[in-house]
């Protein structure tokens, strides 16, 4: 039972929804999946006076191929990344990360923008999106705008969102690649991350590498991407970047582990990630979705 | 506000308030008592539904949010006569004090429509979001499973 009261709008197309967000600035949460905010409203984590659901506006829940871009819908799930021959093509690492998150009675509700704009530390999208170069793109009272992934996590749970803003689609770029989203949990189902990291990389040495869990919000390890930069990958220059991971991170102690096992793991993560990244550049190692740990 | 709301196949026409949420109103409202209040945060799965065919935690969906879409139950599987899975739950005694086997079922349900002949490694990740305390999940698992070898033995 939630015993907050607010008020319910469900708009059917995106004007409509940026009119609303406008008249009723400040007191307003969006609704997609509602996988968290329904969860936030019934504990007293929040308290708007208004909820929109946006899942009656057409055209926010498609997955579209177009050239070397990749759009993703702010209504697609996990499930539907999970199912996408275009995703699993073009953007396997999404499915590897999708794959993690919850179980399926979570993943056919909750979508990835959605897990984007809640922004907690263990969102389990925001490392895998910043390895592929993603940008969000939203609309607003004065219109439509972009931001890089990287410039998105402003905070715990808090983003560059306005309240009167909606997140439209994602649209990554998308080059040949190979990538491994490595997911450290107590057991499979519902556990959130104790550590993750998304690794990408691409032909000419050219690395991404973000973790998850680890600081207040996903963050992009651009110490570590610079020391691997322009390098072919072997055990010194894994070591080396090894070696800068304490540096990246700053992880906590809470229930789920401990600060000093999260960055024992963050080590171990990134050298098998790494190792496993490039087997799949050149088109072997293990399949997408094995687990590495 | 007014909602109309379809159950197992059938309408329901309710008034209700946006912070209702779907799992209260079908147990209350609707009277369907198989989706069970269990940690009301996602986490056990006792809530399972399904929408539109898709196993949903009812504890995280606003009951207006299901306006216009096909809600299915426990009740409404077995409705005239027990399905195959549930006559399977019973002979595999995968039930002991059968708080989660609505979700258990519902959740199995989905999978078996969309993968007749699914793998140990399927059947596992299908019901991962589901907890049982009782059963240690084995007799759970040999049901699902023996579902799926009799769906094989249908199509050869």
């Amino acid at each position: 039972m939630i015993a907050h009261e607010f008020a319910y709008e469900r708009p059917t197309t995106l004007e409509e929804a940026t009119r609303v967000l406008t008249e009723h600035s400040g007191s307003v949460r969006l609704l997609a999946g509602g996988t968290d905010l329904v969860a936030w409203l019934r504990d007293d984590a929040v308290a708007p006076d208004l909820v929109v659901d946006i899942k009656a506006i057409p055209g926010l829940d498609t997955i579209e191929l177009d050239g070397d871009e990749l759009h993703v819908g702010s209504l697609v799930t996990f499930t539907d990344l999970i199912e996408s021959e275009v995703v699993a093509e073009h953007a396997p690492l999404l499915i590897e990360m999708a794959e993690t998150v919850a179980s399926p009675g979570i993943r056919n509700r909750a979508t990835m923008v959605g897990n984007i704009c809640s922004a907690v530390p263990s969102c389990d999208a925001g490392p895998v999106l910043m390895a592929y170069d993603t940008t969000v793109h939203l609309i607003g009272p004065g219109g439509a705008r972009s931001v890089s992934i990287d410039d998105w996590f402003i905070g715990l749970r808090e983003t560059a969102c306005s309240d009167d803003e909606v997140v439209t689609h994602l649209t990554l770029a998308l080059r040949p690649h190979g990538g491994v989203y490595v997911k450290l949990m107590r057991y499979g189902g519902e556990d959130l991350a104790q550590a993750a990291v998304g690794i990408v990389e691409y032909p000419g040495h050219e690395y991404r590498v973000a973790f998850g869990a680890v600081a207040p919000t996903p963050i992009r390890a651009h110490r570590i991407e610079e020391v691997l930069r322009g390098k072919p990958l072997g055990e010194e220059v894994i070591a080396d970047a090894v070696a800068l991971v304490r540096d990246e991170i700053s992880p906590i102690t809470d229930m789920r582990a401990t600060a000093e096992y999260r960055a024992r793991m963050c080590e171990v993560m990134l050298e098998r990630g790494l190792a496993a990244s490039h087997e799949r550049l050149e088109g072997a190692g293990p399949a997408y979705g094995t687990r590495l740990i | 506000m007014e909602l109309s709301l379809n159950v197992n196949n059938e309408e329901w026409a309710l008034d209700v308030a946006p912070a209702d949420v779907l799992l209260d109103v079908l147990r209350e409202r609707v009277g369907t008592k198989s989706p069970k209040i269990g940690c009301e945060r996602g986490d056990c799965g006792s809530c399972t539904i399904l929408i539109d065919g898709r196993s949903v935690r009812s504890c995280l969906v606003l009951a207006v949010e299901a306006e216009g879409h096909e809600i299915t139950t426990v009740e409404g599987i077995g409705a005239d006569h027990l399905s195959e899975l549930q006559n399977l739950f019973i002979s595999n005694n995968s039930f002991q004090c059968g708080f989660c086997a609505p979700g258990i079922v519902l959740s199995a349900t989905e999978l078996l429509a969309r993968n007749p002949s699914p793998s140990r490694h399927d059947v596992q990740e299908a019901l991962s979001g589901n907890l049982c305390r009782c059963t240690g999940y084995e007799p759970i698992i040999e049901a699902v499973l023996a579902a799926g070898e009799r769906n094989e033995e249908v199509s050869a």
